[in-house]
């Protein structure tokens, strides 16, 4: 293995991490408001068909990510809505989201499966694309690539230095002294949830229009609950998200470099290795129970009701 | 048991008697409704535009056309493997279809249990093993096609490295494996391949992650052995090369697609649907190749120079009049020991069973 | 707002059972618009969805054994449910249970003794048991979600079969294609109506619900498990053990879930092969909620679920919509009911009233 195939490692790493991102990222914002969504591969399948179909009709490939945004936040308004409104209990309702998005999404489906599209393009960027290495590690990527790493700057700064992000992390820690502020904790928690199902959406459409890009039923094949374990695994912090998804991303494509290379390992072992690091990676962050406590926002998954509370 | 990759039928004496069986079932039909053939076809995955399924349903356009109203077709697709099938079979065999076709491995024992029950419905099952007096198989010599797509790779690679997507280590896909080596190294001993497993027919993210690794060690045309096109698509975007199976998939990629390795089933279904029309059907174990337009190979690119196209054209006429077997020996394995000896063909019965790579191939096969 | 919810004083008995009801009408009236906007008369849609798949004994015996694992792994899964302990990986563990009880009909190749299927059963438990004992374990010793890591173990346990049947175990005389050796007769479960493919099976899911039944009804362990689940800081003070209702609710879900894929293996599949279930383990959660955490309900809505998986495949056969109908139905029978579950807890009490 010589320095360019660890550059075109380092490059597909990032790109097999970027869905995890979106999704991830727009869990953590809905977390932090105190709500589990365990719908996010719901939310992602719908996003990926929706931006697939809207794409392909259209042939306009940023109306197909629009779309899955667009797909996504309806799916997350049912949830919301269930959760939210009628104070449902968030586990059984993101289940029951993801099993409907699966559903839905085959049904969506039907008439796009191995349809030909173009797929979003990477960007050629004049002389920085050229420039050796730094050319290929850095500018080498389609713009959802930039924009997952931009969101990310941008989601530190509102969630830590803005009025906003204040006010959402403190409904997540208590809703009831946030409400007696005059916060509306329903309202807020509404919009976190929709963002959050937006970014699914995005993370789906990432897949169908730019990394694969294909249509195929169950193509998100349980990202969607990496992204759940990757904000565990990041202790809610956005910088470790980053960190889990390209960890997760890398582990990906090691596999297959691995079978490359000719090791004698079965390539069924090979491929539950994302599986197994997850869990890994979950157990070492968890070990700690006060880590867990300290930074996992205090009314996660628990309604909330005025006149209840 | 039956060898099950003849050419040949084997007419039976109880088949006869099956054949009276029919005809005089299909008298009674004639009496209770109008005298039009149900025919099913049962797939494992939708239709879409291109994949194993697309070229079965293709081969079930061709029925329609030839045969128009004298038939009546049912479709279901997306039907999984395993305790669902069987339910499926014995739906269409008990409305009254008597001509069921189940194109996917997994079908076979469960089509097996429906023929018990339904003696006078007649049953074709694609890639299994398994034949009654009213289940028949009938599969394709893929690797005579992969041997003339090697021939191409191995003309068209620049850097002598060819990269193989493939689902599962199955003896079906490792003879596609290492006729394709052998035919590449027919044109260029220098050749070296890859093969990465992504363990599953039809899973486009991985099998796009597969060959965008192939790409990023060094491979410059790229195939594969499983469902979607995402192998075509990673090497048009990565400007490499491609040969595409299944069914021709230029337009997933302009310039990367050099030729594809496609499936023809409709002569097939035509020949077994007018036989059960005419009440001749009989089960058979049919393995047809090139000759027998089953496989073919998709027209060349541009991107192919004329001498290559020609030599691949002149072998393709080799392998039609038999004279040119791609496991003709001398065959070398991995480890450099000789599986076919020179002078000799390798014998269906061992191709049926093949479980090891041809010299060439880097990496160990998983076991 | 027209309408305002406002808070019972006591959870509402009859809302408990009326929801679900309620549900099932709501998800009949979606589908109605659903099948016009598909241009298909509605009554001939729903004749080919509900009735078309049951109208023989056939039809009958089919919903049988698909309500059947479905109610098993639920009944395992709602012990667990009605804890707060989220078991979501039923599939991987009935994906264990049938390796391993794959194992034993295999190793007992062509044996005719009796006890291959009992030896079978309890293997297929055990199998089921481990898997779910490894989120138990990570989840009471290292605090690890048992939601995720359940999961991400269904996707372990379909590669270790992959494997098994890929290499390992596959038949020898069977040209390399991935799958097991046949069973034997004496690994395979009797049919139990003639012409069906009803299996005994059905008596084992039987059982599990009249076990279930009593250990939910008259147990302690299960009083304190529901409390637990219901209020964790009160289990604390009253000494209930939270880690016991771990691994109880865990473990039996596992069984559950693994005896399921025993009687799939030996039931209607008759050997290891890819794919063993069509996503029971996940639709069980469905079945669980459906029927309220409650023996009875869950028997009622594994049969409603077996029935929209056959109408499914009937409504392609007869009128060519697609299969995938199945599935959003099964999610909009989830959402309703979870959406009608409020009235549970609150009145629906219209604003211009509600001056008080």
């Amino acid at each position: 293995m010589n320095a360019d195939t660890v550059i075109l490692i380092l490059v597909a790493t990032i790109t097999a991490g970027v869905p995890l991102i979106f999704a991830a990222l727009g869990e953590l914002v809905v977390e932090k408001s105190g709500v589990l969504n365990l719908g996010v591969e719901g939310m992602m399948i719908v996003g990926a068909i929706s931006g697939f179909m809207v794409a392909a009709e259209s042939g306009q490939l940023w109306l197909g990510v629009l779309a899955g945004a667009g797909a996504g936040m309806l799916m997350a308004l049912i949830f919301a809505f269930i959760t939210l409104t009628l104070m449902a209990n968030q586990v059984a309702t993101g289940l029951a989201l993801t099993i409907f998005g699966i559903g839905l999404s085959a049904y969506m489906g039907q008439a796009y499966s191995s349809v030909a599209l173009e797929g979003i393009k990477s960007l050629h960027i004049p002389l920085l694309s050229d420039l050796p290495v730094l050319g290929q590690l850095l500018f080498s990527y389609d713009p959802l690539v930039y924009l997952a790493l931009l969101l990310f700057p941008l989601l530190v700064w509102f969630l830590y230095h803005s009025r906003g992000g204040l006010v959402l992390r403190a409904i997540g820690e208590s809703p009831t002294s946030a409400h007696a502020l005059g916060y509306s904790v329903i309202r807020i928690r509404y919009q976190a949830v929709l963002f959050g199902g937006a970014m699914a959406g995005i993370g789906g459409a990432y897949l169908s229009l730019a990394y694969t890009p294909l249509w195929a039923e169950g193509m998100t094949a349980g990202r969607g609950w990496i992204a759940l374990a990757l904000v565990v695994f990041a202790t809610w912090r956005p910088g470790r998200v980053l960190l889990g998804a390209f960890l997760f991303g890398g582990v990906t494509i090691a596999q297959f470099h691995v079978q490359g290379l000719g090791v004698d390992i079965p390539s069924q072992f090979l491929s539950m290795l994302p599986y197994l690091a997850t869990i890994a990676v979950l157990v070492l962050i968890s070990r700690n129970a006060k880590t867990i406590r300290l930074n996992a926002p205090a009314s996660l998954g628990q309604a909330f009701h005025r006149e209840v509370h | 048991m039956t060898n099950p990759f003849t050419t040949q039928r084997h007419p039976r004496l109880k088949t006869l008697l099956g054949s009276v069986l029919v005809a005089s079932s299909l008298l009674l039909g004639a009496a209770q409704a109008e005298d039009k053939l149900k025919v099913g076809f049962i797939y494992v995955s939708p239709i879409g535009d291109a994949g194993w399924t697309f070229q079965h349903d293709t081969g079930r356009k061709a029925l329609e056309e030839k045969f128009g109203d004298k038939i009546e077709i049912k479709v279901l697709d997306s039907i999984p493997e395993g305790a669902e099938a069987e339910r499926v079979t014995r739906e269409l065999a008990s409305s009254g279809h008597k001509l069921i076709f189940g194109t996917s491995f997994g079908y076979m024992n469960p089509m097996l249990k429906v023929a018990k029950t339904f003696p006078d419905t007649h049953f074709e099952h694609a890639t299994g093993y398994k034949t009654t007096d009213n289940l028949g198989n009938y599969n394709a010599r893929f690797y005579e096609g992969r041997y003339l797509a090697g021939m191409v790779a191995g003309s068209m690679t620049k850097d002598n490295k060819l990269g193989y997507v493939a689902a599962f280590p199955i003896p079906e896909v490792l003879q596609g494996i290492n006729a394709y080596m052998l035919g590449a190294q027919s044109v260029n001993p220098k050749i070296e391949m890859n093969v990465v497993w992504v363990n599953s027919w039809f899973d486009p993210g991985r099998e796009r992650e597969a060959a965008d690794t192939l790409i990023d060690q060094g491979a410059d045309v790229i195939t594969h052995h499983t469902d979607s096109t995402a192998a075509v698509i990673a090497a048009q975007e990565k400007k490499k090369y491609a040969i595409a199976y299944h069914s021709d998939m230029s337009k997933y990629g302009k310039d990367a697609h050099l030729t594809a390795v496609t499936h023809h089933w409709g002569d097939y279904y035509i020949k077994q649907v007018q036989s059960q029309l005419d009440g001749t059907w009989k089960p058979g174990s049919i393995w047809g190749g090139i000759k027998d337009g089953m496989v073919d190979l998709a027209p060349m690119s541009d991107a192919v120079p004329a001498d290559v196209k020609a030599k691949v054209e002149a072998a393709k006429g080799k392998i039609k009049d038999g004279s040119l077997h791609p496991f003709a020996g001398p065959v070398v394995n991995q480890d450099g020991k000789e599986v076919v000896a020179a002078g000799g063909n390798m014998s269906d019965e061992d191709m049926s069973k093949m479980d090891f790579y041809v010299k060439g191939i880097t990496g160990k096969l998983p076991k | 707002m027209l309408f305002k919810l406002q808070p019972r004083p006591q959870p509402s008995q009859r809302m408990v059972w009326l929801s679900p009801l309620l549900a099932i009408a709501l998800m009949l009236l979606v589908g109605m618009v659903i099948f016009t906007l598909l241009g298909q008369s509605p009554l001939k849609a729903f004749h080919a969805f509900f009735i078309e798949p049951i109208n023989d004994m056939y039809g009958l015996g089919e919903l049988l054994i698909k309500a059947s694992p479905l109610a098993l792994i639920a009944l395992g899964l709602s012990v667990g449910f009605r804890a707060n302990v989220w078991n979501i990986g039923a599939e991987g563990q009935l994906t264990i249970g049938a390796i391993a009880a794959g194992g034993v009909a295999l190793w007992f190749y062509e044996s005719e003794s009796i006890w291959v299927l009992p030896l079978m059963l309890m293997a297929g438990a055990l199998g089921g048991m481990l898997w779910a004992a490894i989120p138990a374990l990570l989840r009471t010793r290292f605090h690890t979600s048992e939601i995720l890591v359940s999961l991400m173990l269904v996707y372990v346990a379909q590669l270790l079969l992959s494997w098994l049947v890929h290499g390992p175990w596959r038949d020898p005389d069977g040209f390399g294609f991935p799958q097991s050796r046949q069973f034997t007769e004496s690994a395979l479960l009797p049919v139990m109506l003639e012409g069906t493919r009803t299996h005994a099976g059905i008596w084992l899911t039987l059982i599990a619900l009249v076990m279930v039944f009593v250990f939910m009804r008259w147990s302690v362990v299960a009083f304190q498990m529901r409390v637990a689940g219901l209020a964790p800081r009160a289990a604390d003070y009253a000494g209930f053990n939270a880690k016991r209702t771990i691994w109880i609710g865990l473990l039996t879900g596992g069984a559950a879930a693994g005896i399921a894929g025993m009687n799939e293996i030996a039931g209607p599949i008759g050997q290891l092969s890819m794919p063993l279930s069509p996503g029971y383990g996940f639709a069980a959660i469905i079945v669980a909620f459906v029927g309220r955490l409650h023996p009875i309900g869950i028997l009622l809505a594994s049969l409603l679920m077996a029935l929209l998986y056959l109408g499914g495949e009937s409504a392609q056969m007869q009128l060519a919509l697609p299969a995938a109908v199945s599935g959003v139905f099964q999610g909009l029978l989830l959402f309703f009911l979870l959406a009608t579950d409020v009235l549970i807890h609150f009145r629906l009490t219209p604003t211009w009233r509600s001056k008080a």
